[in-house]
């Protein structure tokens, strides 16, 4: 994958300190909030498969973890505001992760796809999602290090069966790329990241900087819980949506995997992870909600950026 | 003398009943349905249907989440 094509001052100073690294010298301010996003989404990527143009050690070099560093407290700072915060004793994780997912009132995009979705606003769909789905569970592998011994091993359990238990054809993100190809899209890991919405990139900036960061670990894990126990619904009202606009080779069947998966996922994710970490780190109990609040309120957002910009919010 | 640490041997049953929700399966590799169909099971994990809802059955679908609870 090459470098994304700069938004603005900020991100055209990041590609072309990563792709020839100076040291020193001050990063300019994003002129917009889409040149911030691509700035850190670019600064991320780094850490994962990185770039056929920049420097692979670029990755670790102090400049770039200072712009890093700046964007994420920012970001951090945007999503703590929005976040209602938690009660002072969090009894029952389970419940309390089930009182954030009830309490979502964003549209959904899964609904529109089932009903009234055109093919066109399914295909930039999944260019959206394919910013996340090419590397779907990648960030989560992040925090198994960070994690006691209880949830680390459910962790575990719960991404082998994402990583496809060993069989890379069963991998999720796989399967994904598959579907892309046979609804005629590009399947290469990054290959839209130039049209995706700020929305997009936040989403997935904001879950690179949970895996990554120890200190969010009780966030980056109650994401994952919102994220599985919002899943299944969805991924049968997509299921069948597709099957209404005759879409129903692997992409439908990359949804339908997600309804079986997830069923077992978001059980897991709740109890055996998130439960188990607040038992044994109490102090992680109100981030594990911060972090599903997190999932469903950028999930949110960009249902409502999309379907405003099809006319069907 | 040194002490030993405690270290904790910790519960990990193979099958699981979630309150108002299916019962997960650990280590299975196929499962039988009411009509007798048997169906190959290739995750670690898998859920099996106990409200009778789902429209996948043997396996839980998600659907329980949205009936009332009794
Ligand atoms: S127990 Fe989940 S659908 Fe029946």
């Amino acid at each position: 994958m090459r470098m994304p094509k700069p938004r603005g001052p900020l991100s055209e100073w990041v590609v072309a300190r990563l792709a020839t690294p100076v040291d020193g010298g001050h990063a300019p301010t994003a002129d917009e909030w889409d040149d911030e996003c691509i700035a850190l989404w670019t600064l991320h990527e780094m850490s994962y498969r990185g770039f056929e143009d920049a420097a692979d050690d670029a990755e670790w070099q102090p400049a770039m973890l200072a712009v890093r560093h700046e964007l994420e407290v920012a970001l951090e700072q945007r999503l703590r505001r929005r976040w209602p915060g938690a009660d002072a004793e969090v009894a029952d994780v389970p419940a309390a992760l089930e009182a954030v997912v009830a309490a979502d009132d964003g549209p959904s995009l899964a609904d529109h796809v089932r009903r009234r979705a055109t093919t066109d606003e399914v295909l930039e769909l999944f260019r959206q999602r394919s910013v996340y789905q090419l590397k779907e569970a990648d960030p989560m592998t992040w925090v198994i290090p960070h994690l006691p011994v209880r949830s680390k091993a459910a962790l575990v359990e719960l991404q082998y069966d994402e990583y496809g238990g060993g069989d890379p054809n069963r991998m999720h993100s796989h399967l994904f790329a598959r579907g892309m190809v046979d609804v005629g899209l590009r399947a290469e890991y990054g290959a839209y990241v130039d049209d995706a919405l700020p929305e997009t990139l936040e989403l997935n900036n904001a879950l690179s900087m949970l895996g990554m960061h120890r200190r969010l670990r009780g966030a980056a894990v109650g994401h994952l819980a919102a994220f599985e126990m919002t899943s299944t619904l969805p991924s049968r009202k997509m299921v069948q949506g597709l099957g209404r606009l005759g879409l129903d080779g692997p992409m439908a069947a990359y949804f339908d995997e997600h309804v079986e998966a997830d069923a077992v996922h978001e059980l897991l994710a709740a109890r055996d992870i998130c439960a188990t970490l607040a038992e044994d780190e109490p102090d992680q109990a109100a981030e594990i909600l911060f972090g599903a609040f997190t999932c469903v309120d950028l999930e949110a957002r960009l249902a409502t950026a999309l379907l405003t910009s099809w006319d069907a919010a | 003398m040194t002490t030993r640490p405690e270290v904790e041997e910790f519960d990990h049953p193979d099958v699981v009943v979630v309150p108002h929700g299916p019962m997960l399966l650990r280590g299975a590799t196929s499962v039988q349905g009411v009509d007798g169909t048997v169906h190959d099971v290739r995750r670690p994990v898998v859920a099996l249907c106990r409200c009778d809802k789902s429209s996948r059955l043997p396996f839980c679908d998600g659907t329980h989440k949205v009936i009332p609870r009794r």
